[in-house]
């Protein structure tokens, strides 16, 4: 789960890390009065998206004055804002953090993630911060210095020193630098995340060490331990379609293609996805609806996908292992009867007892072409658009 | 022979006494596989609805019962204490079912479990078949059929697949490994590589990867200069777009790495018969082995 920088921020301050001074708002009318709680002559207004490269894309701006911060908090609150990581469609800007100028001396970059070569968390800094770190690590791996940290003893006080000095900071700043990377870790840790990625951590001209941005996800997996984290959850940030397939238990992501798949299984509703394109058409999305496959999860696993208006047929490939087929068959039939499906459906049932399954399907009435493998259904899907 | 899981592995079932646990081994013992007892603390000493004998710890199951292998059921919070439990035991496989638990968790665990003698599968994974002999996990035992091709593969259904194409063109398989989709995991796919191509019963692999990670490629690099026998890949995962979450943990890429491209263009360099279709699995591999 992602977090909006404000609140990555507030975490971080749970860990001695000292953040800029800043304000959250939502009303544009407030960036004069924060400018003025600011109380710097240079303030930094910031869309609060769930997205990198904000500054690129026009979301983060400099005021220079009350009216200024009003004005700019105006133009950026409501806008569109499109990004590398938003897609073409962008993200609507509805939070604004409005923080204190700082008069920066250098920017640096500092992450913590789990390396899953040596499936131990590492920590990178460069001197490149403020740039997009993938484009570094692709240019010129030399100026990205990691230190694998041991899981069961943690980040060391010596290898955040190593990290420091490698970074060209002595004096004050090393020391700053050193206390900010072991609390970054102790954050990590704490707080199950699986990325922290700092970028910039900025030294300042009167002699402060701090985090610009922060980027921070949570390890799902862990979410039990932490019952405070759902809370900071924005899930105005997340696709609609996901959100409900999620409250289904449904797992969807939607894609740009035609042809809606339902499948059961990850690794098989990839498959099934590159089948489809393999053939020559493009999946509308990835739909998993898991072990289960029952009419409940079939129904709304229908609804989700009629919903996106791209897609012109459904392939259904469910591979019944432990749960029957011809159950999976009763399902589709109730959830068929259940959903206006109005476009052309072909179905795969593979598996235990997945004769008696075509059987159910075929003598369900429902309008649809029942096949036997995943090339067959694949095929004839494609054949169904082009028609 | 086999890998992994032999006419001489003798199992318990940690987390017996759950609904998946309970229900998954008599689906094991169905399948004629060595099921001696299980575990679960506070019921020692009673017996599971299957007839077989609770024990109170990993330790008493095996002293009382001579087991050697164990299938983790047990819920994500308590997992990592299930398997150091039975790594400490001195078991020589476990297999670790549970989904969803929590990476640093793993973190934790994992360099303890490579610097013991046991091997561990998953977590998160349908488990290992031996066909004919038995199976720890919950995988569609029907499906199989013995035989001499070895599977390897990150994803549940999409192993069945690949299975169910072998066996209706006659192919059987020696031993099929659902490695698991997690970021950390205990078998990575060159470890698997590794035992196929030791195993004498064993004619050609078949590797079925996804997007994310290099546990693909680590495995191509050592097929390319160790592995004489037939090796068929498949990736899922060319049409998934870039940086987004496919339902497994591991199943996302970031930057370059670990994109379908780049694994098929490693495996293709390294003799690998990569497929783009996935119901050519099988068929391929009928192929390459000239049958």
């Amino acid at each position: 789960m992602k977090v909006h920088e404000y609140q990555a921020k507030e975490i971080l301050k749970k860990y001695g890390i000292i953040t800029p001074k800043g304000f959250v708002t939502d009303k544009a009318a407030e960036g004069s009065e924060i400018y003025g709680k600011l109380g710097t002559p240079v303030v930094v207004v910031k869309a609060q998206i769930h997205a990198g490269g904000r500054g690129k894309g026009g979301g983060v701006k400099l005021a220079k004055s009350a009216a200024e911060a009003a004005e700019i908090a105006g133009k950026i609150l409501g806008m569109n804002l499109v990004t590398h990581q938003t897609g073409p469609e962008g993200k609507k800007v509805l939070k604004l953090l409005i923080e204190e100028g700082m008069d920066i001396k250098h920017e640096y970059y500092v992450g913590i993630t789990l390396d899953r070569k040596s499936s131990k968390p590492v920590i990178m800094v460069s001197t490149e911060g403020g740039m997009d770190i993938e484009e570094i690590a692709e240019k010129s791996p030399e100026k990205i210095i990691t230190e694998t940290i041991e899981p069961n003893l943690g980040l060391q006080r010596w290898q955040a020193s190593r990290l420091a000095f490698a970074l060209g900071l002595d004096g004050d700043y090393a020391k700053q630098a050193i206390k900010v990377l072991m609390g970054l870790w102790t954050a990590y840790e704490k707080e199950d995340a699986s990325m922290i990625e700092i970028n910039p951590l900025i030294t300042t001209g009167d002699g402060r060490v701090l985090p610009l941005d922060c980027k921070l996800d949570f390890d799902d997996n862990a979410q039990y331990r932490h019952p405070e984290h759902p809370d900071l959850r924005d899930i105005t940030e997340e696709d609609p379609l996901e959100v409900e397939a999620s409250k289904s238990n449904l797992n969807y992501v939607k894609l740009d293609g035609e042809v809606g798949c339902m499948v059961n299984g990850a690794g098989l509703a990839m498959a099934t996805m590159d089948i489809i394109k393999y053939y020559g058409s493009f999946p509308a999305n990835f739909l998993d609806v898991g072990g289960g496959a029952n009419p409940v999860t079939v129904t709304n696993g229908f609804k989700l996908i009629l919903s996106d208006k791209n897609v012109k047929a459904i392939f259904v490939n469910i591979f019944g292992g432990i749960v029957r087929c011809d159950r999976i068959a009763n399902g589709i039939v109730e959830a068929a009867k259940n959903v206006n499906i109005h476009v052309p459906l072909v179905v795969r049932l593979s598996g235990t007892n997945a004769e008696e399954a075509r059987e159910i399907l075929r003598k369900s009435g429902i309008e649809m072409i029942v096949v036997a493998t995943m090339a067959e259904g694949a095929q004839k899907i494609v054949e169904a658009i082009k028609k | 022979m086999a890998v992994l899981l032999t006419e001489k592995s003798k199992i318990i079932v940690q987390g017996i006494t759950g609904k998946e646990g309970s229900f998954h081994t008599q689906q094991m013992i169905d399948y004629k596989t060595k099921v001696v007892g299980g575990v679960t603390p506070g019921k020692g000493g009673q017996k599971s609805e299957h007839g077989l004998p609770i024990f109170n710890s990993v330790n008493d199951a095996v002293k009382a019962t001579g087991a050697n292998a164990s299938v983790i059921f047990v819920p994500p919070a308590f997992a990592a204490d299930a398997i150091m439990e039975g790594v400490t035991a001195g078991l020589e496989l476990i297999v670790v079912i549970t989904e969803g638990i929590p990476v640093s968790d793993m973190a934790r665990v994992i360099g303890f479990v490579r610097n013991s003698k046991t091997v561990m599968i998953g977590p998160n994974c349908p488990g290992i078949i031996t066909p004919g002999v038995g199976k720890i996990g919950i995988m569609p035992a029907f499906i199989h059929k013995p035989g001499r091709i070895g599977i390897i593969s990150r994803s549940g259904t999409l192993t069945y697949e690949a299975v169910d194409q072998l066996t209706q063109i006659g192919l059987g398989q020696s031993t099929a490994i659902g490695i698991g989709g997690d970021p950390i995991i205990g078998l990575p796919h060159v470890e698997a590589v590794k035992l196929f191509n030791a195993d004498p019963d064993t004619d050609g692999i078949i590797m079925i990867g996804e997007i994310g990670g290099t546990n693909e490629e680590i495995a191509a690099e050592y097929i390319k200069t160790h592995v004489k026998k037939p090796v068929v890949g498949f990736i899922a995962g060319q049409t998934a777009p870039p940086g987004r979450r496919m339902g497994h943990a591991g199943a996302i890429i970031s930057g370059g790495e670990g994109t379908a491209a780049s694994k098929m263009a490693a495996m293709k360099a390294a003799g690998i018969h990569v497929v783009e279709n996935p119901s050519e699995i099988g068929n391929t591999m009928k192929k390459v082995l000239g049958k």
